[in-house]
């Protein structure tokens, strides 16, 4: 699996939290871009979680800023994730 | 659409005066000012002249029924539990100046946890200066670099804060939902340590965890079980041991945190354990060896008032019955409660917005009622609530006037 897939599935799970059609690329934040508050982080992370079956802790999420550093830390877990991380 | 993550932190552009390390509060200075220029009274300020009884206060002049203390059993005015007080103050003087493993263990220090030994029928307690203390302490200390601290989203603020003292991988799940502790179980990797963290009844809306189930499953998964039973000790399970008693799962917590500061009616902070090594806690437990231990005084009012609450059921009942009376009433006059019935003493009326709370809070109190208001980011869901905790002491009389009073200034604020 590379990073490409990891991207596109992350991508479906955020289209529901994506209320105002923002463009995403990896730059894109999610507080000030997506404009995410602390109750859509929660259930946008578990959402994460689940489809990935991995767990983002809290400590990991204080260092997630951008969609690009999202997907690199789940792409990271994933136990099938190849070397182009 | 942002640069990137290769731009540097922009510091925020700030109207007027010097940005230095107060600017962060800006926002919530404005807040504040915002809902005070509209002539609100604020309702985190509010000063209690006189206390009267349990359940009286004089405040702005006015007498005012409390219904926002969390002094569930009332013990604050028990005579006995007045006169140790008084005792312990002559005989060892107002303080211990020290800390529990120097100066600071007296002999009311062990009768106090004599006592809550006895309370919960456990092996160890542990006695700390406060609530927010003992939660810190414990947590902390037990779950560390590398652990993992699977923990209900809605955990009270001295929770998140042991688990961060603690540096442990922080994993939170929804609120009560069993199946997503479960999962977030399953994810720990191999080998970690696992502490699972639950309280039996919440604060904010007074509802209670499935305490039953979610023991079950964390012993399942290796875990360890700590729950904080802060607003269910002495009037919730048979002998007020707490939820965990109430639904059978006492043998199967690791450890139970609780506080004097409700129905005990004073002040500090403990844990009771059977964990066979759990002594060893007092010399790598931090809050508790780097600070000073609680007054004579403070302790002796405590071991009388847990021993006292052994023999509450008469109290127990009454205090339900206020609880129940209060819930269907409200819920008759049409507010929105935070749960479907009465699960605990703590009734959490759901306010429409910040500003009708804050009016309605005010409008309250002008009747002569107080009540929590407890606003975002304290609350789920980023709730506005009027929070009233009942005391077994408020009469049945009482209890129909604070319906009035919830008309007339449910009427008064258009919120009914």
């Amino acid at each position: 699996m590379d990073r490409a897939d990891t991207d596109s599935r992350i991508r479906e799970q955020i289209a529901p939290f994506n209320k105002k059609g923002v463009t995403i690329t990896d730059g894109t934040t999610f507080q000030g871009d997506l404009e995410f508050d602390s109750l859509t982080v929660m259930d946008f992370v578990a959402a994460i979680e689940d489809e990935f079956d991995i767990i983002i802790s809290m400590n990991q999420q204080a260092e997630i800023e951008t969609y690009g550093q999202l997907v690199d830390a789940v792409h990271k877990q994933r136990p099938d994730a190849g070397t182009t991380a | 659409m942002s640069d990137g993550i290769m731009q540097p932190d922009a510091p925020e552009e700030l109207e007027g005066g010097t940005a230095d390390l107060f600017s962060k509060f800006d926002p919530l200075i404005k807040m504040r000012e915002g809902l005070l220029s509209t002539g609100q009274k604020d309702p985190f300020s509010l000063v209690m002249e006189k206390v009267l009884s349990p359940t009286r206060a004089i405040c702005n002049g006015r007498d005012t029924i409390l219904l926002g203390t969390y002094n569930y059993m009332g013990m604050t005015f028990d005579p006995q539990v007045i006169e140790a007080g008084h005792q312990a103050m002559r005989d060892f003087g107002t303080g211990t100046t020290g800390s529990r493993v120097l100066n600071g263990t007296y002999q009311g220090h062990k009768e106090c946890e004599d006592a809550l030994r006895e309370f919960y029928a456990m092996d160890h307690a542990m006695v700390f200066s406060t609530g927010y203390l003992a939660n810190l302490g414990i947590i902390s200390t037990i779950a560390g670099k590398g652990d993992y601290i699977i923990l209900d989203i809605d955990s009270h603020a001295s929770i998140y804060d042991g688990c961060k003292l603690g540096d442990a991988e922080i994993v939170p799940f929804k609120h009560n939902d069993i199946e997503a502790m479960e999962k977030r179980l399953k994810r720990v990797p191999e080998g970690a340590g696992k502490l699972v963290i639950l309280e039996g009844v919440y604060s904010m809306l007074g509802d209670v965890a499935p305490l039953k189930e979610m023991v079950r499953i964390a012993k399942e998964h290796g875990a360890m079980v700590l729950v904080d039973e802060a607003h269910s000790m002495g009037f919730i399970g048979e002998n007020g041991r707490g939820v965990a008693e109430l639904q059978g799962v006492m043998d199967d917590v690791d450890f139970i945190i609780g506080t004097f500061s409700k129905s005990v009616g004073t002040v500090g902070g403990f844990c009771v354990s059977n964990h066979p090594k759990f002594e060893i806690m007092r010399l790598v437990c931090r809050p508790y060896v780097f600070t000073a231990s609680l007054p004579p005084a403070v302790v002796a009012t405590a071991a009388t008032s847990i021993r006292k609450l052994m023999q509450g059921s008469n109290k127990r009942a009454h205090l339900w019955e206020n609880s129940r009376r209060l819930h269907s009433g409200l819920k008759e006059l049409g507010f929105t409660l935070g749960t479907d019935e009465a699960q605990s003493a703590i009734i959490a009326v759901i306010m429409p917005d910040l500003e009708q709370g804050a009016a309605m809070w005010e409008a309250l109190l002008e009747e002569g009622l107080y009540v929590n208001l407890a606003r975002p980011p304290a609350t789920p869901a980023n709730m506005t609530l009027l929070r009233c905790s009942l005391c077994a002491e408020h009469s049945e009389e009482e209890v129909s006037t604070i319906l009035d009073m919830f008309e007339a200034a449910g009427k008064a604020t258009g919120i009914i």
